[in-house]
């Protein structure tokens, strides 16, 4: 394993490898497969919230490539060819995003438990968050565990379930937005970035899962309420570290959701991409039950060094890349 | 009107809100990773200079205040208002007492001044950071004393009052740091 040095600005290089080595070790341990999957790919993420980079071709069957925004795809794929478990520290690309805590090219971390449930997955980052922690010479975290709703109740005081598009707004409005009345999921967004974020403790560990089913991305609706999904999020403090689900299988309703984001695209003025046909391929095969989480790399090295911009943990950030 | 989007918002950015004039102090993008992003920014009403916070919603259009710093000469007061002229143009400018309320202390005629535009007309006045000024009005100091340990008040030809040292006499000329209102020293003339 590479040597740990004491923080300073020039030792940041060596502080990234001993990160990335100290995954590697984590997971080596526990048996899981490192992979490298394609960067470039013919098919994009529809994301309504996510922008892609397009360029050239790859191979004569495409017209255009994009560039990944996620592995999760790729390995879905392997998945369903028999990989068992795997994990990938994976440059990833969005477009527009330039922040204290976004750069456009980022690396991720992702990886898939077989027959894991949420629940399984869920501790087992909190076990990777305290195992860096240990590596970094930093006591354990404290971690609170709190639904979705759960949060929205003791941090704000209103049930995200219940509450209204109007009165979501009218929440918005007196905590300083400005502009059009925002959509039931912009404005629990607002809530949720802009409201309760700042309220968290920083050297706190928040699980938060149970997302509303509008939010549900690649994860399975809630077995019992229907308008929840099986997502979680990991927050170290305020801060967004890893997104995670238990994984939905059903190639039918990946298809549908692929498809919806796509009318939302254009109903936004967007453009509609196309849709990852291999990864709906695979799901009509059988995607085995699977839960997967991701995890921003630059983001954690950042928190374990307790510093505040992403760029200070870049060899080069967008501005000079 | 000009528009900024909020991909163009940066510190000192001229903006319209609800008819009033505003310079972003502060910009803060906000993205959750599933979600909409919003920009998180403090902004200072240049008409009263309170701070306030809003949130927009990333990609949205914003009113650009069409507002300007110029530097200017104070030329005099009609007692209602007073009057400022740009020495490249020598267009003048008439602004209304609340526009130099903080700062007609500090100016005598014919000062060079830094004025705020806003679209044409003067918002507020900024004086120089320093400013030279005759003592009208202090107390007889005492004689040797220049310890400055002490201090007693000045006024000063524009009006001003400030603290300056016991030995600093009547007549004398000083120089003040506007920003604080603190004396800095005696103008050797």
């Amino acid at each position: 394993m590479t040597q740990r040095t004491e923080q300073s600005p020039l030792e940041l290089l060596k502080q990234r490898a001993f990160l990335l080595s100290a995954i590697r070790d984590f997971f080596r341990q526990r048996e899981v497969l490192e992979v490298e999957t394609p960067v470039l790919s013919s098919a994009a993420n529809t994301d309504l919230q996510i922008e892609v980079f397009q360029t050239q071709a790859i191979a004569e069957n495409n017209q255009q490539a994009f560039l990944r925004t996620s592995p999760e795809f790729f390995h879905k794929r392997l998945l369903v060819a028999g990989s068992g478990d795997i994990f990938e520290i994976a440059k990833v690309f969005r477009r527009d995003e330039a922040t204290q805590l976004h750069n456009p090219e980022f690396s991720l971390l992702e990886w898939y438990r077989l027959g894991y449930k949420m629940r399984d997955l869920m501790a087992e980052v909190v076990e990777l968050i305290q195992y860096l922690r240990q590596q970094f010479d930093l006591p354990a975290m404290p971690v609170k565990h709190y639904s979705y709703q759960q949060i929205f109740n003791d941090y704000l005081d209103f049930d995200p379930f219940v509450v209204n598009e109007a009165e979501l707004n009218q929440m918005a409005q007196q905590a300083g937005y400005h502009g059009e009345p925002l959509d039931r999921t912009a404005a629990l967004d607002f809530m949720f970035a802009v409201q309760l974020e700042p309220k968290l403790e920083k050297n706190q560990g928040y699980l938060i899962d149970h997302f509303p089913i509008e939010q549900a991305a690649l994860a399975q609706a809630h077995p019992e309420l229907p308008d929840r999904c099986l997502r979680f999020e990991f927050l170290w403090g305020g801060i967004e570290l890893a997104n995670g689900y238990q994984e939905l299988t059903d190639a039918n309703e990946q298809l549908n959701r692929f498809e919806q984001d796509n009318q939302n695209r254009l109903a936004m003025g967007k453009t509609a991409l196309p849709i990852d046909q291999n990864l709906i391929k695979a799901l009509q095969q059988g995607l085995p039950a699977c839960s997967g989480v991701a995890v921003g790399v630059d983001r954690l090295l950042m928190c374990l060094l307790g510093l505040e911009d992403i760029d200070q943990v870049l060899a080069f950030s967008a501005n000079s890349a | 009107m000009s528009v900024y989007s909020t991909s163009q918002f940066k510190n000192g950015l001229k903006i319209l809100l609800d008819g009033d004039p505003y310079t972003i102090v502060e910009n803060q993008e906000v993205k959750p990773g599933k979600g909409q992003a919003f920009n998180r920014v403090k902004i200072k009403n240049l008409k009263n200079g309170r701070t306030i916070e809003k949130t927009f919603k990333s990609g949205e259009k914003v009113d650009a205040a069409d507002v300007m710093e110029k530097d200017m000469q104070y030329l005099y007061t009609d007692g209602e208002f007073y009057h400022f002229m740009d020495p490249e143009t020598y267009e003048q400018f008439e602004a209304a007492k609340e526009a130099v309320e903080d700062c007609i202390k500090w100016l005598k005629e014919e000062d060079i001044c830094t004025v705020v535009l806003w679209n044409n007309s003067p918002l507020t006045v900024e004086p120089p950071n320093f400013v030279e000024l005759k003592i009208t009005e202090t107390d007889p100091g005492l004689r040797g004393d220049t310890s400055g340990g002490g201090g007693k008040p000045a006024t000063l030809e524009t009006g001003a009052v400030v603290q300056v040292p016991l030995f600093v006499p009547e007549g004398e000329i000083i120089k003040v740091d506007t920003r604080s209102g603190e004396y800095v020293g005696r103008v050797k003339k």
